[in-house]
């Protein structure tokens, strides 16, 4: 009996699959590129640079994921006179944007992580600025973000399950639809959202171990 | 009369209100070998950090090959020297760390390729053909694609001096190589030190505190104390014949170990 | 701002409806976080355990609650739980919270104490044990007071971030700040404001803090971590 719901549950949720995981993919593409982005602009010499992406990143890791979503869900159409075509774009901007946030300062920690002898034996070597970075600061910087982005990425994915709040049609959407439909079903039901999502989280977990690992080697901080 | 391929005329250093270099003068000629001094906090490192450009002075010009290295000509003023100046300038200037600073994430052999190909743009396989002799030279020949983190403190020294002198510097300097190297591991760096010394043409800078391997390759030896350089000579003069008493003290205290 | 968008009237009209809920946000950010302070120590005490085959299930329970949406973690316990035959009981929305948030996030709070337990000195422990202390005695006066200051900074970025988490709440009616915005935006057909509003307060609750706790985490280590950073700075200078 137990086995039958199973069978009629899983193949529901399985519609959802492709919203979340595009979902999660869109955001994160978002949050990475973002987190390079504003983090080193909080390094830039330009203190209006500086102001401004500090502007960025406190308001969205001060404020939180939910409340921006809903924010930009009524904001966007409202402030732009446009609608996004979707709302799948809002919950992608919403969480791109807010762990974007997150992520620069990853991005920035580490950079100014890298010990003070790294860019000394580059300048003594002549390199530029800019090869410095390139050659030295950033290979570096990268392997200590790999955890971190590992870990923020998990984190990404619980995240995407907000985004039925806003309609879109994940798997925690077609969960609940379910048990609106057959409460008794609930524990089984949402038991089975939650395997779902450790299912999808597993490879992430993996990718964050072995980040800790490579980080682990190859770089000098301090 | 052969010029002096770097001139310190008058140079004071200060972190904040703390004096530290109070007006040094020096000519370092090409192919002389000096050795530096000098109690500890007394400012070595900081003179050789200059040159460097890791450091700026507080006033006074450093001199290389004729160019004004912190300072730089713009409609006939002297300001304040850019970045692209700074590297014009320290071109012909290499120099060996206490804490060897290798880049941990590229092997012994990129570690020596990185710049000379980057930064002077030669021919990768020149540079590779350089690069191995130089690790040869070293004794790290077998070592070439291994990581900084597999070898020794004294093959990592050794590798970070391969790595200077690819780049074919005219001067070197060497701030303390070998403090931060267990005792038995001393010798071998000191050693391709003296062969450097021996059968290469550049000037070296050596600050250390290993007194009687300095009096024995320097052509010239400073006696730092008090941001001022105390006394200078041959290391027969300076060591043998100074009256400077603080000198003698510091001599002392280092023999008596 | 276009004025047909943004209206201050009801801006300042939603204001106070809103911070009718600020008790709620926050007596819920207190108390689930003492939960997840409480239960923390279950976890920790747990993974202690030697045995390898439980070692391993406990481990992965701990993976499954944190690396699974807190959503539906709180969906599973307000919906699901009274359903299940046996052991289910009916919960209020907000015991229901508490015990969601509070659970997920005792997994990190365990870790957290894991690592300040790892950081005391061995040769704490063999003292400990030299003066024959009890285990109670050993974990409540040599281990623990040392273990658990060092953590305080990193408890409180907790905090914070459970603070930012407690919203979630408002999907199964906890009539926090954003379920007061939510509801006066869906009667007046006016979200835009009172969302900011929630907004603001998030910002202004939460920024400051983050500098305090920013500041207690320097002291603290300069106070405790002595050994760590020149620990680090050994580790940094070898290469
Ligand atoms: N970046 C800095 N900021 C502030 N003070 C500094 C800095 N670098 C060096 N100093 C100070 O300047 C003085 C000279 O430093 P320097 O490193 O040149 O001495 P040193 O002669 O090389 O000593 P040692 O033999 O210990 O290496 C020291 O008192 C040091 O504390
Ligand atoms: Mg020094």
């Amino acid at each position: 009996m137990k086995i039958n719901a199973i069978i009629d549950i899983f193949p529901q949720l399985l519609k959802g699959l492709g919203v979340t995981v595009t979902v999660l993919i869109a955001s994160a593409l978002i949050a990475y590129f973002m987190a390079f982005i504003a983090g080193l602009c909080r390094l830039s010499n330009n203190i209006i640079i500086r102001k401004i992406t500090g502007f960025y990143v406190e308001v969205f890791r001060g404020t939180s994921l939910i409340v921006q979503l809903f924010w930009l869900f009524y904001a966007i159409p409202m402030l732009f006179g446009i609608q996004l075509g979707s709302n799948w774009w809002t919950g992608v901007i919403a969480i791109g944007l807010n762990y974007g946030a997150y992520l620069s300062e990853v991005v920035r920690g580490s950079i100014q992580s890298v010990a003070k002898g790294q860019t000394e034996a580059a300048i003594a070597l002549n390199m530029s600025r800019f090869q410095r970075m390139r050659i030295i600061i950033f290979p570096q910087a990268v392997r200590m973000m790999l955890p971190e982005f590992g870990n923020y990425t998990i984190q990404m994915l619980k995240g995407t399950a907000l985004v039925s709040l806003i309609g879109l049609k994940d798997v925690l959407y077609y969960g609940d639809i379910m048990r609106s439909t057959n409460l008794s079903q609930a524990p089984l039901i949402y038991l089975l959202v939650l395997v779902f999502y450790f299912i999808l989280a597993l490879p992430l977990i993996w990718l964050t171990r072995k980040g800790e690992s490579i980080s682990r080697k190859g770089v000098a901080s301090g | 009369m052969v010029e002096p391929i770097v001139k310190y005329r008058n140079v004071h250093k200060a972190f904040g209100d703390f004096k530290v270099l109070k007006g040094i003068d020096l000519d370092i000629f090409p192919a002389e070998k000096i050795a530096v001094i000098g109690p500890s906090g007394s400012g070595k490192t900081t003179i050789i950090r200059m040159l460097m450009t890791l450091e700026e002075p507080t006033s006074g010009d450093i001199i290389v090959d004729g160019t004004n290295l912190w300072k730089m000509e713009k409609n006939g003023e002297l300001i304040r020297a850019n970045e692209k100046h700074l590297r014009d300038v320290r071109g012909d200037i290499g120099m060996v760390f206490q804490h060897f600073n290798l880049f941990p994430h590229m092997t012994i052999l990129e570690n020596c390729m990185s710049a000379p190909i980057h930064v002077k743009k030669e021919d990768k396989n020149e540079v590779r053909e350089r690069a191995i002799q130089m690790l040869e030279r070293v004794g790290l020949g077998d070592k070439l694609n291994n990581y900084p983190n597999q070898l020794s403190g004294g093959q990592k020294q050794r590798v970070a001096m391969a790595r200077a002198l690819v780049m074919r510097p005219k001067i070197m300097l060497f701030d303390e190589v070998t403090s931060a190297l267990d005792p038995e591991l001393v010798g071998e760096v000191l050693e391709v030190i003296r062969d450097i010394a021996r059968n290469d043409d550049m000037a070296m800078v050596l600050v250390t505190h290993e007194m009687d391997f300095a009096l024995d390759i320097a052509d010239k030896v400073l006696f730092l104390d008090e941001g001022v350089i105390a006394e200078q000579g041959t290391a027969s003069e300076v060591i043998e014949h100074s009256t400077n008493e603080r000198l003698q003290t510091f001599l002392h205290r280092f023999r008596s170990v | 701002m276009n004025s047909t968008y943004w209206s201050w009237d009801t801006f300042s009209e939603a204001l106070p409806i809103v911070l009718k809920g600020l008790g709620i946000t926050v007596g819920l950010t207190i108390t689930s976080f003492l939960f997840a302070l409480i239960f923390g120590f279950v976890w920790t005490f747990l993974r202690r355990i030697r045995n390898k085959p439980l070692n391993w299930i406990i481990t992965w329970v701990m993976e499954f609650i944190r690396s699974t949406p807190p959503l539906v973690q709180l969906f599973f316990i307000y919906y699901a739980w009274p359903m299940i035959p046996g052991i289910g009981v009916t919960l209020s929305p907000f015991t229901s919270a508490v015990i969601g948030l509070g659970i997920h996030f005792s997994t990190y709070i365990g870790e957290i104490y894991r690592s300040g337990i790892e950081a005391v000195d061995k040769g704490q422990w063999e003292a400990a044990k030299a003066l024959n202390f009890s285990t109670v005695d050993k974990w409540r006066r040599i281990i623990l007071p040392q273990a658990l200051p060092p953590t305080i900074p990193m408890l409180g970025n907790y905090f914070i971030i459970m603070f930012k988490e407690v919203p979630l709440a408002s999907t199964i009616g906890v009539a926090g700040i954003l379920l007061m915005a939510n509801t006066y935006g869906a009667q007046n057909w006016a979200y835009l404001e009172p969302l900011t509003i929630v907004g603001i307060i998030f910002l202004l609750l939460s920024y400051p803090s983050a500098i305090l706790i920013k500041k207690l985490e320097i002291k603290m280590n300069t106070r405790f971590d002595k050994k760590a950073t020149l620990e680090n700075t050994k580790k940094g200078a070898v290469m």
